[in-house]
């Protein structure tokens, strides 16, 4: 037998070797090339990339997005989608602003990123345990959580504590806390996704739900638990956006659920689930912004800038799935 | 009518078919046989247009032709039954069959006539009692491969692939089968028919072909050969036993059911499973063999009767309970139910038991490993990595995977449904002696398979289900294929 065997192993190393690059970004070539262009077409169109004030800058514009995308991949992952995350920014950012101004800056904050788990723990329980469709019951929140944020407070709120900008504005060295705060969240959910029982069940579940069932494990509750981390994200990329901005809006994060989308397509994930990495939706996170950032000094009209942004993102997909092929 | 010459096909450098030339003439039933890895599929995904060929040429009624794709195959005549099945879950019956070609009048689809003609290709493959209006997600897995069949008869073929047909047919099904691959004959259709089962082989091929490693080995008939020497041309050495000597002395009661029911499955199922036993169960499609298994392992509730684990009422009311009281089952469909496909080796063997790989919150990923690549080494995968995608597997190969998952949760009573399926004679030889192994060391398996053969050669005790009920419980070493059958089809005393 060892002759057929040899064979399907040869079969089975080659292909795995055509399908490494896809599934390791850092040498995935499609995206490598994309970015290390966009990167250089950065530094040498326009001096003012490389300056400390537009890296700064850059860094801090791609936290509220990240936090976004970090809890959007886990919900993918599962095979779901959270369209309600932009709303709850708005609703968490003017909470944490109204709370604090009568209790302590922290306690507003945590509370306000509070709510916005409950506001994913909603999401969850009608996705997993009604069954619900996750697009029909985020898009319905997204409407629903809109209007609580114009309800909660019809006018911008602007927080008199001065330690509310802390948070939001605060560097160490040349890096913005926040920026620090989002890298720690990436680097927590990639050893929540590798190395834990519940990451690992989350990524099977996406694969194929019934495999999991029969496993032994809890599919309802994982499923859950990932709307309520993708609330408690987006509940943080309120405030912190809130503290950055130093005002609350609740017409704050229209459509931030689609660039959270985006990064986490842009860094391989599946819509239909079972497939993205945490690496590869920081990577697509870091795109986005610098695509942002790279319009925007070269004073691109803004809709212009959009219509930009979409063919690049094509582009970039494009170039993924003839590897993924 | 059908000629191959020289027919090559790489991927990514890697050549695994290394020429193969074929000669096949209209009325004729042609079977192509070879082990996982074999370049079968290949083979076939050339013919039917789903990858093209890199070399070599392809004549259809002394014309050359490229197949491009699959709609030029298809204008060709060509028509392929797939082993995946590749019917739309939530159309009907009737929209699957005639996919793309529904009847229309003034625009619009003309349903009452669209229903006919497939009820009529239905009953004209001899599959009936399938309700046209149905949507295909609610049939059985060997009822939608009927309806893939007659779905191909919708265009009438002039060539048609039957990958792996019988794989989830049996007794009056397979009957049906080949009852109409014979008049498909008489019509002047070539039938290649690619399957693991010999004896079906042997029972309705005009002509053999085996290949192996890319290329055809031998081309024989069934006159000419017989199963042994075939198993040896695709193997490339003797199988000389398949299955392992049973020798055994049951010991005490693992589980026992009374009365066991399901409302529209089964009823009634009184059976016992000791340790070191293999228990067989045989039953046509919608005996009510799979649901029974459903229920031992918590995944599907019972209506009535009564479960006990080593003498103590057990209650199973979800997987993970049946899990914990040492129940493991290995389901029929592995890649809908068993398999995470994207996901490793690893992952997929562990996902059982993931939490007993627990330390400090994380999963230890050394320990897990060690596991893992123990089962790999005892179960002899192939490749050995566990770090692969299960998708890029055999079929042999991925059951191994499934097997390893539940070996790793340490159960009590192994059930295994339709263990065998899609899967090449070498992995099986290797799952039957883990199966004997297990026996040995005290476990207690019940194993579900349509494969006669298969049943009588690796139980102790064969338990036969016909219409929902356990009708009889009959010793391996003092029964036969024919008695089994008997009693399969209802016709035994």
């Amino acid at each position: 037998m060892t002759g057929v065997d040899q064979r399907t192993q040869d079969v089975g190393d080659v292909r795995e070797q055509r399908r490494v690059p896809s599934r390791n970004l850092l040498i995935n070539g499609g995206f490598a090339v994309a970015f290390v262009v966009l990167l250089v077409v950065a530094a040498t169109s326009t001096d003012s990339f490389l300056t400390d004030d537009n890296l700064t800058n850059l860094l801090r514009q791609s936290v509220t997005t990240g936090l976004l995308a970090l809890g959007m991949l886990m919900v993918i992952l599962t095979g779901g989608i959270d369209l309600s995350v932009g709303s709850v920014v708005a609703l968490t950012g003017i909470m944490a602003a109204g709370l604090a101004e009568g209790l302590p800056v922290p306690v507003a904050m945590l509370a306000a990123i509070g709510i916005g788990g409950v506001c994913g723990a909603v999401n969850g329980v009608l996705v997993a345990h009604f069954r619900l469709a996750p697009f029909v019951v985020t898009l319905a929140a997204l409407t629903t959580i809109r209007g609580l944020a114009y309800v909660y407070s019809e006018t911008p709120i602007t927080p008199t504590e001065i330690n509310f900008l802390t948070l939001g504005t605060e560097l160490l060295g040349p890096i913005p806390v926040a920026t620090l705060l989002m890298v720690v969240a990436f680097a927590l959910a990639w050893l929540f996704l590798t190395r834990t029982t519940a990451g690992r069940a989350i990524v099977a579940i996406g694969g194929n739900r019934e495999a999991v069932r029969l496993a032994g494990i809890n599919v309802p509750r994982h499923v859950l638990l990932t709307y309520v981390i993708s609330g408690l994200l987006a509940g943080l990329a309120g405030v912190i956006l809130a503290s950055r901005v130093g005002i609350a809006q609740p017409s704050v994060g229209m459509a931030l659920e689609l660039n959270a989308i985006a990064a986490c397509v842009i860094g391989g994930a599946r819509l239909s689930g079972g497939r993205g990495s945490v690496p590869g939706t920081f990577a697509g996170v870091v795109l986005l912004a610098l695509i942002d950032n790279l319009l925007t000094l070269h004073d691109v009209q803004s809709y212009w800038q959009q219509v930009l942004k979409g063919l690049i993102i094509v582009a970039v997909v494009l170039a993924r799935r003839r590897e993924d092929a | 009518m059908l000629v191959l010459d020289g027919v090559r096909k790489s991927y990514s450098g890697v050549e695994v078919l290394h020429g193969i030339d074929l000669d096949a003439g209209p009325g004729e039933v042609l079977a192509v046989v070879g082990a996982n890895g074999a370049g079968k599929s290949t083979l076939i995904k050339i013919l039917c247009g789903a990858v093209k060929r890199d070399g070599g040429t392809v004549t259809v009624d002394g014309r050359p032709e490229q197949l491009g794709n699959p709609h030029a195959a298809a204008a060709l005549g060509i028509r392929t039954v797939h082993q995946e099945l590749s019917l739309v879950p939530d159309l009907t019956v009737t929209e699957n069959i005639l996919l793309g070609d529904l009847p229309t009048r003034a625009g619009l689809v003309d349903w009452p006539a669209a229903h006919r003609r497939a009820g009529e290709l239905l009953r004209r493959t001899g599959f009936s009692g399938i309700d046209v209006r149905t949507p295909a997600r609610r049939l059985s897995v060997a009822r939608r491969q009927m309806v893939e069949i007659a779905k191909a008869m919708a265009s009438e073929p002039r060539i048609l692939i039957l990958d792996e047909p019988s794989a989830v047919l049996a007794g009056d099904d397979l009957d049906q089968l080949f009852a109409l691959i014979r008049s498909l004959r008489a019509e002047g259709v070539l039938v290649l028919y690619v399957s693991h089962r010999l004896e079906e082989i042997m029972a309705i091929a005009d002509r053999v072909v085996v290949m192996r490693d890319g290329v055809i080995t031998a081309d024989t008939t069934p006159a000419r050969t017989d199963e042994a020497e075939l198993v040896r041309l695709m193997a490339g050495r003797r199988l000389d036993q398949i299955y392992p000597a049973r020798r055994t002395e049951p010991g005490a009661e693992l589980l026992r059911t009374t009365g066991l029911s399901r409302e529209g499955c089964f009823t009634d199922v009184s059976v016992t499973i000791r340790a070191g036993e293999v228990v067989g169960m045989f039953g046509l499609v919608g005996s009510g063999r799979s649901e029974l298994a459903e229920v031992l392992f918590g995944a599907a509730a019972r209506t009535g009767g009564e479960i006990a684990l080593a003498g103590r009422p057990a209650r199973l009311r979800s997987p993970r309970e049946a899990i914990d009281a040492g129940i493991a089952l290995v389901t029929e469909d592995r890649k809908a139910t068993g398999l995470v496909l994207d996901l490793s080796v690893r992952d997929n063997a562990s996902l059982a038991t993931m939490r007993t790989f627990r330390r400090r919150g994380l999963i230890d990923r050394v320990r897990q490993a060690r596991s893992v690549g123990d089962l790999a080494e005892r179960l002899d995968l192939r490749p050995r990595g566990i770090s692969r995608p299960v998708g890029q597997l055999s079929g042999g190969n991925q059951q191994k995977v499934v097997l390893s998952k539940w070996l790793l949760a340490r159960p009590k009573v192994l059930i295994l449904d339709e263990p065998t399926r899609g899967v090449d004679v070498a992995a099986r030889v290797d799952l039957y002696r883990m199966v004997d192994e297990l026996t040995r060391a005290g476990l207690g398996v019940l194993m579900i398979s349509s494969d006669l053969t298969e049943v009588l050669g690796m139980s102790d005790r064969v338990l036969v289900m016909h219409e929902g009920r356990v009708v009889a419980d009959l010793r391996s070493a003092e029964t036969d294929e024919e008695e089994v059958l008997a009693y399969s089809i209802g016709v035994a005393a």
